[in-house]
């Protein structure tokens, strides 16, 4: 590992400033993906700074009835959260589908959604990669292509954006809340997560900002939500397809639905496709499998990973059933 | 190697200090951290001060330096395996402050101020803790070397209350990977252990 020096932010203006006096420095969470990162040499960050001891970690209801996920809240302590678990099933369960004990322990809900892909030439700083070496090729391109996107890649970076609380996460109009050295701002949840026109930027974070919190209100719709994970063992493992799906279902008709995906794309993917099928009808099997094939329609298979769209599909249909017409 | 037996051998005799010695060195540099912003520490080796198995420990290490290679390679304390020092195995589990963790991923000058506790520091009074009777009872390993990570991951688990049913113990230990295939007894020994 390449030497690095270390200091601890005790307010956002420390880890602002001491940020500043670096050149290539990194905020430290739960170190689960930078500490990974920095033993693979694909992050070579001078300094990290820690910003563990910021108060980030609260998990809860404000005044006006929203949940508020503190950026330093720990995965297990929010996938446990009473209030987040009715508020969002989906996102507990994602949560707790995720990782390992241990690392869930760790890992932090900002650097989740900040984490960087799992894509194998990625973190492997011999082989070519225009995501970390803008430039150089994509060696997933006719290589090991298994675990790669079906939707919204390109000729670039065919890599899929590894988090399952992201997944979900799109079910409920989040809002990110963001504070950097020029100040605070709000961005939408969706499209913070970027495809890979430009595959070194994975999000739209700019340089130098923490992510504070996460925000969203819940409705009818986000309470009858559930997560669904497919990979390769029964646990500890990244998704090889994921869905998220809402559905607010009153006198027997679809009033709103969401529906994410994860393991197909650069950016957790929402599928407006499925849910316009799903909109103003009655929940029934056959509108399902509708839902599936819209959803997947535009799904563009690598060499090795056609299985993927039968995959999501059959996931989704399951995701839909079990909340539109629960047993 | 002979430097580092040599080192390692000397520090555990530099440890076995007055804990009143030890103490003056934690309060020295807090009180002139909570005055000025933080300084950048490193990357050359800097003090810190561990607190393992209910001991402290002075330290100088560079802030790369993880957990797993401090209690490893500098306190001598070598229960904590290491698979695969990228978050992949569970066989460097260690608590913190109670919670189980992977110390391949965590930064020793990092946990200062908190408590570590490693296999080493389970045993009481010479008895050992009931998860490691329970492994040895339950014949829950093979050749070993998952298994103080298996034992942390498991005391950790049943004080988050997780070891309901096999399913959930299996679910819940599944951060910890053996390489010969124990899991049947391992889960056996869990359940042990957490009705014990
Ligand atoms: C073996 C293994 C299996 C895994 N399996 C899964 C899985 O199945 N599903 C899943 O979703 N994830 C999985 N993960 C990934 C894990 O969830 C992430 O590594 C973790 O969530 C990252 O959070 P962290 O707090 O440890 O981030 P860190 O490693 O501390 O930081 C990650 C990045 O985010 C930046 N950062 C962190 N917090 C902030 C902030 N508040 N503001 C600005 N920047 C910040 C850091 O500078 C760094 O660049 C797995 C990881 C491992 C090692
Ligand atoms: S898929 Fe993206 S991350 Fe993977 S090698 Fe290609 S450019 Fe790099
Ligand atoms: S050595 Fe830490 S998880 Fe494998
Ligand atoms: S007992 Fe050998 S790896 Fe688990």
């Amino acid at each position: 590992m390449r030497p690095f020096s270390y200091a601890r932010a005790r307010t956002e203006q420390d880890a602002f400033s001491t940020l500043a006096q670096t050149a290539r420095g990194a905020y430290l969470a739960g170190g689960t993906n930078l500490i990974d990162l920095i033993k693979l040499e694909v992050a070579k960050p001078d300094a990290v700074i820690d910003i563990n001891a910021l108060p980030l970690a609260a998990i809860e209801t404000t005044p006006s009835g929203e949940l508020r996920i503190g950026a330093l809240a720990r995965m297990s302590d929010t996938a446990d959260h009473p209030a987040l678990r009715s508020a969002a099933p989906a996102i507990s369960q994602a949560l707790n589908l995720s990782a390992s004990a241990q690392l869930r322990n760790m890992a932090t809900i900002g650097g989740n959604v900040l984490q960087r892909t799992r894509c194998v030439y990625f973190r492997d700083i011999s082989q070519p990669c225009n995501k970390r070496r803008p430039g150089s090729g994509c060696s997933a391109i006719g290589g090991d292509d298994r675990k790669m996107a079906i939707l919204g890649a390109n000729d670039r970076c065919i890599a899929v954006h590894p988090s399952d609380f992201a997944v979900a996460m799109l079910l409920v109009d989040a809002t990110i809340h963001l504070r950097g050295p020029a100040g605070e701002r709000t961005v939408p949840f969706l499209g913070f997560h970027r495809l890979p026109d430009d595959p070194s930027r994975d999000t739209n974070i700019q340089p130098g900002e923490l992510i504070t919190a996460l925000t969203f209100m819940p409705s009818a719709l986000t309470r009858s939500s559930t997560y669904i994970k497919v990979r390769d063992r029964a646990s500890y493992e990244f998704a090889l397809v994921s869905v998220a799906a809402a559905l607010e279902v009153t006198g027997g008709t679809i009033r709103d639905a969401r529906i994410g995906l994860g393991g197909v794309a650069h950016a957790p993917w929402r599928s407006r496709e499925a849910e316009a099928v799903l909109i103003g009808k009655v929940p029934s099997r056959d509108l399902f499998t509708a839902a599936a094939e819209a959803g997947l329609q535009a799904a563009v298979p690598q060499r090795l990973n056609r299985f993927k769209i039968r995959m999501a599909k059959n996931a989704m249909i399951r995701a839909l059933t079990s909340v539109g017409m629960p047993a | 190697m002979d430097d580092r037996t040599f080192s390692r051998r000397r520090f555990l005799i530099g440890t076995a200090l007055p804990a009143a010695a030890l103490g003056m060195g934690l309060s020295a540099p807090a009180a002139v951290e909570a005055q000025t912003a933080p300084a950048l520490m490193g990357p050359e080796p800097v003090d810190v001060m561990l607190q393992v198995n209910g001991r402290a420990y002075p330290l100088k290490v560079e802030p790369r330096v993880t957990l797993l290679d401090a209690l490893r390679e500098r306190l001598g304390l070598t229960g904590s395996k290491k698979g695969c020092d990228q978050g992949q195995c569970g066989a460097c589990t260690v608590l913190v402050d109670g919670r189980r963790v992977n110390a391949c991923l965590t930064l020793a000058v990092a946990t200062e101020g908190k408590q570590v506790t490693t296999v080493e520091g389970l045993a009481r009074g010479g008895r050992l803790h009931p998860v490691q009777q329970a492994f040895i009872d339950n014949d829950a390993f093979q050749c070993g070397y998952c298994t103080p990570g298996q034992i942390c991951s498991a005391v950790g688990l049943i004080a988050e209350g997780r070891a309901g049913s096999d399913a959930q113990i299996r679910e819940s230990m599944s951060g910890n990977i053996c390489r010969c295939g124990a899991y049947t007894n391992i889960v056996r020994a869990v359940n042990a252990a957490a009705r014990a």
